[in-house]
């Protein structure tokens, strides 16, 4: 096809499509009306999802902390929650209670069948390979040691990182790990560390694992942060937590 | 099978098989690579996103008509927030462990593309029935995408499959499989084996003869 | 190349009877005596070792040329290399079920998904390799000594595991040959675990016993030197790699001799030499231009001297290569040669852009008539 030249004033006739008509613009009522409502029917199906499984999840969450608990501590029968305060108190976490006042340390005290304090329970956080490791270690006050821990979650490389649920020789170091304090109560009289795996000289000081030394560092440096912010608080107060109240 | 049936039937298989969103869409790949570490988990984000699915087009499909096309959009999304947040306190209430598992991706169901993409592209045009089993269809689809994955990585990563031991004691993990690259090399290989597949069935060649320079 | 009885190139045309048979032939050829003397130091588990990953290699490169997927012949020996490669990088006691894998993720990921020989961007061996390492990173570490007596009539214990299962710990056996758990750590592992520092002659030769070493890197060197004269390898990677990882190793080491090690225990120990003269030189993976094989190599060196030093791996040649395999093509066409007629002075204004621009093409060339024109007067016109 040749363009037409432009001496040629012929007009060729184009199918041009007409502009087109721009689509009616829906009212603002109907928009706020709509939006309300989907709100309305939204917020009540949230409302109900929330309530309907309220009291399953808080059991979950319970029954959860409860097993953790008593895997490090394995005489315990029964938990309570505290918080060591910033300012030296400890006060009891009730029910449903999930804001914790800003500087406060949250623990377990976890009680036998009779009543009597079989030890304290903690988290503990470290940064490891790939992300965060939570730990939960116990804490028995007659020998001042970290007596077991349990893991809250990791996203370590699996057969290597994860060596630390397994490992028999790793978790051999926590059947009474070292966490005196020191005689004035200010803070850990050893810092708790992972060394190098085989170097293992006092008995504040955790074996690493060959070959995953990342994660066995982030183990140690998560009990001693807890200890050290939860111990020179905690222990002045034993005597409160003795018997369950 | 009369026609009515068969056009049901019709409209759950293209979820299902033709345009399946895993295999031929590839669409939802975030949670596809992330989560299908076990078959217990790429059940569970299946299912949870069925339900998403489901629910939320038959939801929009009855609004289709009240709903202005300004404001489309943010229905949509209000809409699908809402059922994954309820699905979120299900899987709460119903293990602790399979949530943790799951972690952030049972909230990133909100932007999964496959389920705005039903909403705009077929509830919003149609009744509700219809709707609703379109994205069932979708759903299933993705849930049987889910688990081609998850089964694979599941036997080769820990030997077990729903969590049974089927190697014994001595089973030696391919670690790889339960990394990222791992969901990476399954995808890949599956998407290769329907490609061949559905080159087999059109009858076409396995490969178009490359010219060698 | 019997496949295409006439072929037409444009100039210029060399006459040689190199054929990538050829080539390959001889490479095979010039890793024989490192395998045999590998076969000498590990006895019969080295050689199961090396007969199972390349039968699998050969296997998995048959059914993907049967299937037509992938160019190539099983006869042009690329298959035989990549096996061979791959065993002499494993540890001599690997399962051999492991190496199986290896093999078969080498030639069907590293090879025939791309198309076959010369179309592979990653070096086939270590794409199987790197495989094996991120799925079963335990047995890869565990190494064995060398010259263990008994070893040409009994296998390494984790050598004959069950397929699928759990290879045995070489400790109970390590002692029984009363050799510590220690004694089957490698150089590298030794010296970032323990900071103990093997002596580079002992390693140069891996003659002395209780090593757990792969080949000697001097039988390598040997070997590549053949290679390199009879021109079937380019003499300049394993040089550029060879030198840019010395002169990184020595320039930390005087920066602080106390934390790191000299320069030639990082030259000799792991597979640098391995990787330096055979696996970096691969023709289809490494850049053609000379100025490019120089910053490969360089590359190759630098990465793998800084993985071992700063990373949780004692060994980075492996991961080294692969990167500098990816970078290879980008290498390439920054290192363009300028074409003979254009002058100095053009350089500064254009870049070198043979391949990629045809704008080199001289005008007559342009616009005369290409002979598929010609030669087919029988194409029905328009």
């Amino acid at each position: 096809m040749s363009e037409p030249s432009s001496t040629d004033k012929k007009v060729i006739p184009i199918a041009v499509a007409a502009p087109e008509a721009a689509p009616p613009e829906s009212p603002t009522g109907a928009m706020i009306r709509t939006l309300g409502l989907v709100s309305a029917i939204c917020g009540l199906i949230i409302v109900g999802a929330y309530q309907g499984t309220y009291d399953a999840v808080a059991a979950n969450k319970r029954i959860a902390t409860e097993r953790a608990v008593f895997k490090v501590l394995p005489k315990a029968k029964s938990i309570e929650e505290f918080v060591a305060q910033a300012g030296g108190g400890i006060a009891k976490v009730g029910a449903g209670d999930t804001a914790i006042p800003p500087g406060a340390v949250k623990f377990f005290a976890a009680y036998d069948e009779s009543g009597k304090l079989a030890g304290i329970a903690a988290e503990g956080v470290g940064k490891g390979y790939a992300d965060n490791v939570r730990i939960m270690f116990g804490y028995q006050p007659d020998c001042q040691c970290v007596v077991g821990i349990g893991v809250v979650s990791m996203r370590e490389t699996p057969g290597i990182g994860d060596k630390i649920i397994t490992d028999k020789e790793f978790l051999a170091n926590f059947t009474a790990l070292d966490v005196k304090l020191k005689a004035d109560l200010s803070a850990l009289a050893n810092e708790v560390k992972a060394v190098k795996h085989g170097s293992k000289a006092n008995a504040w000081q955790i074996d690493a694992i060959a070959g995953a030394t990342i994660t066995s560092r982030a183990v140690g440096k998560a009990i001693n942060d807890s200890a050290q912010a939860l111990l020179p608080r905690l222990v002045p107060k034993l005597d409160t937590l003795a018997k369950k109240s | 099978m009369n026609a009515a049936q068969y056009k049901t039937w019709d409209e759950f298989m293209e979820g299902v098989w033709r345009q399946n969103p895993v295999f031929v869409m590839v669409l939802g790949m975030c949670p596809t690579l992330a989560v299908t570490v076990s078959a217990i988990n790429a059940i569970s984000m299946g299912v949870a996103t069925l339900f998403v699915l489901v629910c939320s087009c038959g939801l929009v499909s009855l609004m289709r008509k009240l709903t202005p096309k300004e404001v489309r959009i943010a229905v949509y999304i209000v809409i699908i927030a809402t059922f994954v947040t309820a699905v979120d306190y299900a899987i709460q209430a119903i293990s602790l462990a399979l949530y943790d598992a799951l972690g952030a991706f049972i909230q990133l169901i909100v932007v999964n593309c496959i389920i705005l993409g039903r909403a705009e592209a077929h509830a919003a045009k149609n009744p509700p029935l219809p709707a609703m089993i379109n994205a069932a269809g979708m759903g299933v689809g993705f849930t049987i995408g889910l688990l081609a994955l998850g089964v694979v990585r599941e036997i080769l990563g820990a030997g077990t499959l729903f969590g049974v031991a089927l190697f014994g004691a001595g089973f030696q993990p391919w670690v790889i499989m339960v990394l990222p690259p791992g969901g990476f090399f399954v995808l890949g290989a599956w998407l290769l084996l329907f490609s061949w597949w559905a080159r087999r069935k059109a009858g076409l060649p396995a490969k178009e003869a490359t010219p060698h320079v | 190349m019997n496949s295409a009885p006439i072929e037409i190139r444009s100039a210029p045309h060399v006459q040689s009877t190199k054929t990538v048979e050829t080539i390959m032939r001889n490479v095979v050829y010039s890793l024989l005596p490192i395998c045999a003397f590998y076969v000498f130091q590990y006895g019969i588990s080295a050689l199961a070792s090396i007969a199972v990953v390349t039968g699998i290699c050969l296997l998995t490169e048959r059914f993907f040329v049967r299937t037509g997927t992938q160019a190539g012949r099983l006869s042009d020996y690329s298959a035989v290399i990549t096996g061979l490669l791959l065993a002499l990088t494993l540890p001599p006691g690997f399962p051999l079920w492991m190496g199986a894998v290896a093999g078969m993720v080498a030639i069907a990921l590293g090879k025939a998904l791309f198309g076959g020989i010369g179309f592979n961007v990653f070096n086939p061996a270590l794409v199987g390799r790197a495989f094996v390492q991120a799925a079963f990173p335990t047995a890869i570490a565990t190494y064995t000594p060398s010259f263990l007596p008994g070893r040409f009539t009994e296998f390494i214990p984790s050598t004959l595991a069950w397929p699928l299962m759990i290879p045995a710990e070489p400790t109970a056996w390590l002692k029984a040959k009363n050799l510590d758990a220690l004694a089957g750590a490698t150089p590298l592992a030794k010296w970032k675990f323990d900071g103990v520092i093997a002596n580079a002659d002992e390693l140069l030769t891996s003659l002395s016993g209780h090593m757990a070493v792969g080949p000697s890197p001097m039988l390598i060197l040997l070997c590549g030197a053949y290679l390199a004269s009879r021109r079937y390898m380019d003499w300049r990677i394993p040089l550029a790699v060879l030198g840019s990882a010395a002169l990184t190793a020595w320039l930390l080491f005087a920066f602080d001799p106390a934390r790191y090690p000299n320069p030639f225990f990082m030259l000799f120990s792991g597979g640098l030499i391995l990787g330096a003269v055979y696996m970096a030189t691969d023709m289809a993976t490494s850049p053609v231009t000379p100025k490019g094989m120089w910053v490969y190599g360089a590359l190759i060196g630098l990465l793998t001297v800084v993985i071992r030093y700063y990373s949780g791996l004692p060994e980075g040649v492996m991961y080294a290569i692969l990167i500098a395999n990816a970078a290879s093509p980008l290498i390439e066409k920054v290192t363009q040669p300028i074409p003979f007629g254009r002058g100095v002075l053009d350089r500064a204004k254009k870049r070198a852009t043979y391949p990629l621009n045809p704008g080199y093409i001289s005008r007559e060339e342009a616009s005369a008539v290409t002979p598929k024109k010609r030669f087919l007067p029988n194409k029905p016109k328009k």
